[in-house]
């Protein structure tokens, strides 16, 4: 599982670094993108779907 | 607060809707509800002609469309704005009332006070207020959770990120509280009357911060430069003024109907208080289901919405709370679900509106709501009937009396 941020559509909410601090953190304006490379490590994938589900903006994206 | 016009009841909200109405003040869920069912977009002659949203799907189409809207004024007045209101680029009171392109420039500027990171800084000194009140009531049979406890919370915080003297407190108090009454007042001359002392206050302490610049807001405000300019003193003054507005009444609210759910559900302040782990994610319901802001908007030009005929400078009521009520977007979305896990509200609005002041807000809710339920893990409503609720777009409980009990 790979995981971004589409920097288009966040508008900062934290939703995605607040539930999964791991996998997404913010920048200077606190808007968030996704930490390394954005690979998901086995195991945090609901992390990922959860954050996913959460972002008003729909800006999580995922690829499986 | 009140309007010395009397407006006469609202019989059908679909067709004369107006959000000052006491049924709505009172519970406007219901009313909500049942036009979501009938007319999800309600029509009003009020306030010189508008128009409300009441589902998911239309207030965030809404929110996304700075086209057909302009966010130049959005606080309902009396009558339309017309040509001499604020200019649309930057308004009175930047970024919340600044259009594209001119809007991204004023949020960048404030954007980094307000990260997490920055915000999360401020946790000890939240906690140090949130811990000083409750233990000043500690011993009230009745503590009031609005007017002793969730309105010096915001109130302190924006002190705090202004860096007001400690002895401007209770003048500065009260300037608040006249203007926030202001800020609802649909007669405009009196709405200026209200501003006027806290506009003389800040103008002081502006003019002091440029003599003696601190750490504070104000002084990053005073340094920051665009294109190599400083920025223009009326900028400065609105963003300060926005910060006054923005950040205390609606976490005051949204601190308020934390409480008032809390007493009125025994069930979910005891599994808070079981499991205080759980308060960030009941912190989202709480939002959802509360959530204490609406904003308004301006049609730019005549332009059919869905087979609604919008006229130019129509208001439009964007209903966060309605639309965060929708059964269309959240299921079971007439229950409050203190573990709801997949909540993708809109308290904080929708777009490049998202309220900018959110990571602070919700920091707010949890320190204020871990120290209440700290020292006072029993509480009840002490009278259903003395509670009142906020008139106007934020709606929060304003007496809101406690029972502690052992």
């Amino acid at each position: 599982m790979k995981i971004s941020i589409d920097p288009d559509r966040c508008q900062g909410h934290g939703r995605c670094f607040s539930l999964a601090p791991g996998l997404f953190d913010s920048d200077e304006l606190g808007n968030g993108f996704a930490v390394g490379d954005g690979n998901v490590a086995a195991g945090d994938e609901e992390l990922a779907r959860l954050a996913q589900a959460n972002c008003p903006e729909h800006a999580v994206l995922i690829e499986e | 607060m009140t309007t010395e016009m009397t407006k006469p009841p609202v019989e059908d909200f679909a067709t004369d809707w107006d959000h000052t109405d006491p049924t709505w003040v009172k519970n406007p869920y219901p009313i909500w509800d049942e036009l979501r069912e009938t007319c999800p977009v309600a029509h009003t002659d009020r306030y010189g002609g508008g128009w409300f949203p009441v589902t998911h799907e239309l207030v965030s189409e809404i929110a996304n469309d700075t086209d057909h809207y302009t966010s130049r004024t959005v606080v309902i007045g009396n009558g339309r704005p017309g040509d001499d209101a604020p200019p649309a680029p930057i308004g009175v009171v930047p970024p919340i009332s600044s259009d594209p392109p001119f809007h991204q420039i004023a949020r960048r500027i404030i954007l980094p006070a307000l990260a997490p990171r920055p915000v999360a800084a401020l946790e000890p000194q939240i906690r140090e207020l949130c811990k000083s009140l409750v233990e000043k009531v500690k011993d009230n049979e009745i503590v009031n959770g609005s007017s002793d406890y969730a309105q010096y919370i915001p109130a302190n915080v924006v002190e705090l990120l202004l860096g007001l003297p400690s002895e401007d407190e209770d003048l500065f108090r009260h300037f608040i509280h006249v203007a926030l009454e202001g800020v609802d007042e649909p007669d405009q001359d009196k709405r200026i009357e209200m501003f006027t002392p806290l506009e003389e206050y800040i103008t002081r302490v502006v003019e002091d911060r440029m003599a003696n610049p601190g750490d504070d807001l104000i002084s990053y405000l005073l340094s920051v430069e665009i294109g190599g300019q400083k920025l223009a003193p009326e900028h400065i003054f609105g963003t300060v003024v926005l910060v006054l507005i923005a950040g205390i009444d609606t976490t005051w609210s949204a601190i308020g109907a934390s409480l008032y759910h809390l007493a009125t559900h025994p069930e979910d302040r005891q599994r808070l208080v079981d499991e205080p782990e759980l308060i960030p994610t009941a912190i989202e319901e709480f939002l959802r289901f509360y959530a204490p802001v609406s904003m308004a908007r301006l049609v730019k030009e005549d332009f059919d919405f869905h087979g609604c005929p919008m006229k130019k400078d129509d208001w439009i009521l964007l209903g966060f709370p309605a639309a965060n009520r929708d059964p269309k977007a959240f299921k079971d979305a007439d229950k409050f679900i203190i573990d709801r896990e997949v909540n993708r509200h809109l308290a904080f609005g929708l777009g490049i509106h998202r309220c900018a002041g959110s990571n602070l807000a919700r920091l707010e809710m949890q320190v204020a709501l871990e120290e209440f339920l700290l020292k006072f893990p029993n509480f009840e409503l002490a009278d259903e009937s003395a509670v009142t609720w906020s008139q106007g777009q934020v709606r929060g409980p304003r007496n809101l009396p406690l029972r502690i009990l052992k």
